[in-house]
């Protein structure tokens, strides 16, 4: 839905100066980006559900950003925004992915048997295996963006599809509004429910609106493959375990996510995807797989060595604390995943998180024994 | 409300000045805004039933007045400047509210809210003015501070004295709706009047996104600097986009008189010093305002205001005055009297700690001001105000004296 001031066309009246946001102080992708002529291009233009330049922009506008961690400062309210305004997200999205070209092309490969290893990781180690991406239905609008009708109907359509599913896959869903105490403390054990979001990037977006309406957790009853309705994307998923079997973790992440998405095209809702950015989601950085492939691994000695965030960068992974994104690290264990998301498959990186890791361990190993990894350290993937 | 747009329509006298002074795209607005009564009908995707908000974990008026059948009625509307009712309400949908606090749970985008949206606005301002009914009532403005009577508290208890309220500038849209340019045309034309303030009123304007480190420092240390809004109540309709553009403080060099540009309102007036003087106060208060009054419509601009619900404001609880007179009061014994709560609500004032709204009090120091803000006029409230906290200082000293107080009778509402 329109949000704030968007559909205020009296700003058409006023000159671009007048009208073009304050990003002086500011420090995002979306800031580096948009000049004067791409917002007078752009700011008279929507996308056929109504979506202007001013909503793609104003959490950005909203938070100008710290001045070491580089945010997107955008994001897109439904399918067509990335066609309406990519005068403004393509550059964005080549800052954000490594030099990817509106020309360029995306591998989609949720094939897991191509993926090698991966079931080997030492669990002395990795204490535990993850993956995740995001879904959005096609035809429906994302949730900075959609009405209650809309969420509702999202809701509706997933949960249809994942009480169909069976086998490992049998599982219930827990709407967020009516979830009983007991059902919120187990979720909380599990560590699986999601709060409303605080974090202002995602509030200043809209994406909070109307909580917890239409919102809910969906798992399978061996707890090992869980799916979020309606928080940041249309569909989270995720797959999960203790231990360091990943092959295992990425097989039922397939497999779950390709029965899924059969069972929306049987009902005439595909997922929103297309061959120059794969997997179209709300935030321009999760585009392609929308993958993060990742462990919880102890690396007290090798994340205090002077090399560990070159080595990090080298095998093209990143490092969270142990409670995601924006925390740090407990006791030496990290969160190790993979940092691309666009122009790789879904094979490729977790094939890059599997490998990396393997190596990190090694190194890991060879620090206890006193001796050097340098030659260990490889060449830029 | 034929009234507001008769006083736009005479308006049209001002836009030859408005054109002189260079404002010739805001000439063009008051014009174009003059012509529609209504905006285009919003488009639905899905039928009012499938977009109506789960509101059965809500206490708030909104929530409490906004019924299916009324939803579908006002849903597809939208005021000139397009803002809608799903906008209106987003701020009482997402904050269901306490269940001994029932806030407003709505804001209105632009003036033209309380006439597209009336059949909801209605009600509610009904509920929280105590009945006052806009369609039948009207509501008196009296600035004449010469009216007020013994305005002079006993400063042993009253430790400083304030009045304040908020003005929008016809024409603009309000905070939850308005853009950057919208936005900054409002701190252009407030700021261009201030400065025409003079002698005890001359002051300068501090701009939030431009002030050096020690002017912040020293309006933190006046008590005056406000900051990006942190309650939801306030964030969830909008209010803090694009902050701190276009946001700043203007006070005199006396600092009694200050005012917020672009806050929650267009502006907020504050008048305020230490001690009981709170006739100095509204002296300066409604001088002050006048004065501001008289120097934007030399440059062709207009305060909203009609004659049904007085000065239009973002939030239904401020209509009216928009008048919020206080002291900060020592009533130690008193306050722990049971009959405390009973003497205000009959006196029609409410109590807050030192620090504002949502606060507790600190040694037996209250805030102690008027409940009211509709269907009453300002000389009235800040009249109610002297005469309850002088009651209440009277009780204080009752009770000093091992006396026994009364519960005063409950005051008429509308005079």
């Amino acid at each position: 839905m329109p949000f704030g001031n968007t559909h205020n066309n009296f700003k058409l009246n006023y000159k671009v100066e007048e009208e073009f946001p304050d990003l002086s102080k500011h420090n995002n992708h979306m800031a580096k980006v948009l000049t004067k002529d791409i917002y007078a291009k752009l700011r008279d233009k929507q996308t056929p559900s109504g979506y202007t330049l001013d909503d793609v922009i104003q959490t950005g506008v909203d938070n100008p950003g710290h001045p070491f961690i580089m945010t997107v400062g955008c994001v897109a309210g439904d399918e067509e925004s990335y066609e309406v305004f990519k005068d403004l997200l393509d550059p964005i999205i080549s800052d954000r992915h490594g030099g990817y070209k509106p020309t360029d092309k995306h591998k989609t490969d949720l094939n897991f048997e191509n993926l090698k290893g991966g079931d080997d990781l030492d669990p002395n180690y990795v204490l535990s295996s993850r993956v995740r991406t995001g879904r959005s239905i096609k035809g429906l609008t994302l949730p900075p963006h959609n009405s209650r009708g809309e969420r509702r109907l999202i809701e509706k359509l997933s949960v249809e599809a994942l009480t169909s599913l069976d086998g490992e896959f049998k599982g219930k869903y827990y709407p967020l509004k009516s979830m009983t105490d007991a059902e919120q403390e187990q979720l909380i054990s599990d560590h699986f429910l999601f709060d409303k979001p605080v974090s202002p990037l995602l509030t200043c977006a809209g994406m909070a609106r109307d909580w917890p309406d239409g919102r809910g957790i969906w798992h399978n009853d061996n707890k090992t493959f869980l799916v979020w309705v309606n928080e940041e994307d249309h569909l989270r998923v995720i797959s999960m375990q203790q231990g360091g079997n990943m092959r295992e973790v990425f097989k039922r992440f397939c497999t779950g996510l390709l029965k899924i998405e059969e069972i929306f095209k049987k009902h005439n809702h595909g997922f929103m995807w297309n061959e120059h950015l794969g997997y179209i989601l709300t935030c321009p950085s999760n585009l392609g797989t929308g993958l993060r492939g990742g462990v919880h691994v102890k690396l007290p000695k090798l994340s205090t060595h002077a090399k560990f965030e070159e080595i990090l960068t080298r095998l093209r992974l990143q490092k969270r604390g142990t409670g995601g994104v924006d925390t740090a690290s407990v006791g030496g264990v990290f969160d190790i995943s993979n940092a691309d998301r666009l122009g790789s498959s879904e094979v490729e990186q977790v094939q890059l998180v599997v490998d990396g890791v393997k190596l990190m361990v090694e190194m890991e190993k060879k620090l206890e024994k006193g001796e050097a990894i340098d030659s260990m350290i490889p060449a830029q993937k | 409300m034929a009234s507001s747009f008769t006083r736009i329509l005479s308006s049209k006298r001002h836009l030859g000045i408005l054109s002189f002074v260079g404002g010739s795209v805001t000439a063009g607005f008051l014009l174009h805004r003059e012509h529609v009564s209504a905006g285009v009908p919003v488009r639905r995707r899905y039928p009012a039933s499938a977009e109506y908000p789960d509101l059965r974990k809500h206490n708030n008026c909104m929530a409490s007045s906004l019924t299916p059948a009324l939803y579908a009625k006002l849903c597809d509307k939208a005021t000139p400047n397009g803002y809608t009712l799903d906008e209106a309400i987003q701020t009482g949908v997402d904050n269901p509210g306490h269940p001994f606090i029932k806030t407003v749970g709505m804001v209105a985008g632009d003036e033209e809210s309380y006439e597209v949206f009336a059949d909801l606005l209605n009600p509610i301002i009904k509920e929280r003015h105590n009945g006052y009914d806009p369609l039948t009532m009207k509501h008196p403005t009296d600035l004449d501070s010469s009216k007020l009577q013994s305005g002079q508290f006993d400063e042993r208890y009253v430790l400083s004295s304030r009045v304040r309220t908020g003005r929008s500038i016809r024409g603009l849209s309000l905070p939850p709706a308005c853009t950057r340019a919208e936005r900054r045309e409002v701190e252009r034309v407030v700021v261009d009047a201030l400065a025409g303030l003079k002698d005890d009123l001359a002051g300068r304007y501090y701009s939030l996104t431009q002030m050096t480190e020690e002017e912040q420092q020293q309006l933190i240390d006046d008590h005056f600097l406000f900051d990006k809004p942190v309650s939801p109540l306030l964030t969830c309709a909008g209010m803090a986009r694009d902050w701190p553009d276009a946001r700043g403080i203007w006070h005199n060099n006396n600092k009694t008189f200050l005012i917020w540009i672009n806050e929650e309102d267009h502006t907020r007036v504050i008048s305020m010093e230490k001690g009981g003087n709170m006739k100095r106060v509204f002296e300066r208060f409604c001088k002050g305002l006048k004065e501001v009054e008289r120097l934007i419509q030399e440059r062709g601009w207009e305060f909203m205001w009609n004659e049904n619900l007085g000065y239009i404001l973002t939030c239904p609880s401020n209509l009216g005055t928009g008048l919020r007179a206080g002291v900060h009061v020592k009533l130690p014994l008193l306050s722990k009297d049971a009959r405390f709560s009973k003497i205000l609500a009959n006196l029609r004032l409410q109590k807050r700690g030192t620090g504002g709204v949502d606060t507790a009090a600190v040694g037996g120091v209250f805030d102690i001001s008027n409940l009211d803000r509709l269907g009453q006029s300002e000389v009235q409230l800040v009249q109610t105000v002297v005469d309850g906290v002088n009651y209440l200082i009277e009780c204080e000293k009752r009770l000093e004296r091992g006396q026994d107080i009364k519960v005063p009778a409950p005051l008429k509402l509308f005079k």
